[in-house]
């Protein structure tokens, strides 16, 4: 599949807090859609394939709005946040067996006008796969929501690693610093120092305030075609050269796992890499899913940049900022751009590769990583180039 | 019983007696901490499976555990996430890896959270829940709790 199929447009909505979107849930992804239908020079109508993020739209309805009378392709990948780029390879899956032309995939939420996280928590709780697990299980004893069930393995990764609140907060900072650099970004104009950080208060240990992701209003859509078609389109097409999603073991359980750190991640990364025939070393960014502050240091090390153990250290010294070895999440990511459920890193990554980030362009970046990260550690990897 | 006595259960999200969830609850409500195992292969399973993960049989039975732990990881709650939780904070949640290999989801009730560390060797209790019939609209879930008196493993440091 390495190259058959590309990311021909992408588009987003302003994101913000305040007031709110003054948008539905559908108008503000259909805002998302048409940005990037706009950008790759489609006509919506052209649309015969939508890949809804779970739980916040469907195909019909969204092909219903935008005016898609042959819809032949409509699948929901039931990831939580790995959910857009694993559509990424069952798009280009689609698109380079002729399932469908063009597959776009919106996502977005007001998650703060409307749905905020602690109002919702028990009703997404039940919708993931370990839903009966988690309400048998885990709430009885408080353990109700996602910074919880991370924070169980981050804790541990502290226990047998040394991984401290300063390293986390490296996370944490260099997302922020990004974040200044990008005028669309949420915490713009917010700079954060670790003495800040610090005295974040704690949420649920090890997680402070400033490690846990925003609350946002926003989308982000992106659309996926054949690389022949996308020749055609008005953009520069950015080649899906490797793609892999993948389940922890057990899905549906999270604390009970032989290996806590093995993650879907774990699975899918040596196997798109594989695919789109590079190592982790070429990559010239990497925009990781930043549901948390650990997040971004355990899918660091399950992706090979770094071994186990040592991911702590790799995100220290201004490495994973721009300017560093591998600069991570470019455009402030869920911790300081906005919360658009990992389509926000789909986006950047395209804008990378075509040149297009402004002040925070990677210089001459021509090879890129994007991941996700969902429910009990599902996972999601793609390896994008110019 | 952990608190020696009854805690006022309404609100609180509690388990769904049903199936083999049900039956290990049951269990604990017997004074019990046991887990299935695998009748064939010998293995021990949590959280609750049809059948055995390791070698795919249908046979099992529910096997008394020691009962005996240590505290693998664990995290401290300080800002709520569930109106049911919030006067408890700061609460820690804990994972428990059992001597019999498998971890369990729980809480330790004699140690503030401040002084817990991962490695630290416990005991299982058990914590009654008032059976919650009176406030049924405050359960969670969608099935009818009945008249059940529910029961949590809770562990105390050995």
């Amino acid at each position: 599949m390495k190259d058959k199929a590309c990311i021909v447009g992408v588009g987003a909505t302003g994101f913000c807090r305040g007031e709110g979107s003054g948008k539905s849930l559908h108008g503000l992804q259909l805002e998302a859609a048409l940005a990037a239908l706009a950008d790759a020079g489609l006509r919506a109508g052209q649309v015969d394939g939508i890949m809804p993020f779970p739980n916040l739209g469907t195909a019909e309805g969204f092909a219903a709005s935008l005016g898609c009378e042959n819809l032949r392709f409509a699948t929901t990948v039931n990831m939580g946040g790995a959910a857009p780029v694993a559509s990424l390879g069952v798009a280009a899956a689609a698109v380079s067996s002729g399932l469908a032309d063009y597959v776009l995939m919106p996502a977005g939420w007001n998650g703060y006008s409307g749905s905020r996280a602690g109002a919702i928590v028990q009703e997404m709780t039940a919708s993931i796969p370990g839903g009966a697990i988690a309400r048998d299980f885990y709430l009885p004893h408080g353990l109700v929501a996602p910074p919880q069930w991370y924070a169980l393995i981050a804790r541990r990764h502290m226990h047998e690693y040394g991984t401290t609140a300063e390293q986390l907060g490296a996370v944490a900072l260099a997302m922020r610093k990004h974040a200044q650099l990008n005028p669309a970004a949420v915490m713009h104009g917010k700079s954060m120092t670790m003495e800040q950080y610090l005295a974040s208060p704690m949420i649920t240990d090890p997680y402070r305030l400033f490690d846990c992701c925003l609350e946002t209003d926003g989308a982000a859509a992106c659309v996926v075609t054949t690389t022949e078609r996308a020749r055609d389109l008005a953009r520069p097409p950015v080649y899906i050269s490797g793609v892999a999603s993948a389940q922890p073991y057990p899905a549906d359980e999270i604390t009970g796992r032989e290996d806590i750190f093995r993650t879907g991640l774990t699975v899918a990364a040596p196997r798109a890499f594989e695919m789109a025939g590079v190592k982790p070393a070429d990559a010239d960014f990497a925009q990781v899913y930043d549901c948390f502050t650990f997040e971004v240091v355990q899918q660091l090390e399950e992706a090979g940049f770094c071994a186990r153990g040592e991911g702590g250290a790799f995100v220290q010294e201004g490495r994973i900022e721009l300017g560093g070895e591998l600069p991570v999440n470019t455009h402030g990511g869920l911790l300081s751009e906005a919360h658009v459920l990992g389509m926000g890193h789909v986006v950047e990554a395209v804008r990378q590769l075509r040149g297009e980030a402004a002040g925070r362009q990677v210089a001459d970046a021509s090879l890129g990583v994007v991941t996700g990260w969902g429910d009990f550690g599902d996972g999601s990897i793609a390896v994008l180039r110019n | 019983m952990a608190d020696g006595g009854k805690k006022k259960a309404v609100g609180l999200p509690l388990p769904l007696m049903q199936g083999l969830h049900g039956e290990f609850y049951r269990h604990c409500a017997a004074g019990r901490l046991s887990f299935q195992r695998c009748s064939d292969c010998g293995r021990w399973r949590h959280v609750p499976r049809e059948i055995c993960p390791a070698c795919s049989s249908w046979n099992w039975s529910w096997e008394q555990s020691s009962g005996r732990g240590t505290v693998f990881t664990y995290t401290i709650t300080e800002r709520s996430m569930h109106p049911a939780f919030a006067e408890r904070c700061p609460y820690a949640v804990v994972v428990v890896e059992m001597e019999e290999g498998v971890r369990l989801l729980s809480r330790v009730v004699d140690c503030p959270p401040s002084e817990l560390e991962i490695g630290a060797g416990v005991t299982v209790d058990f914590l009654s829940l008032e059976s919650p019939a009176a406030g049924a609209d405050d359960r969670q879930g969608e099935q009818a709790p009945g008249q059940e008196e529910i029961v949590l493993p809770v562990f105390r440091l050995a």
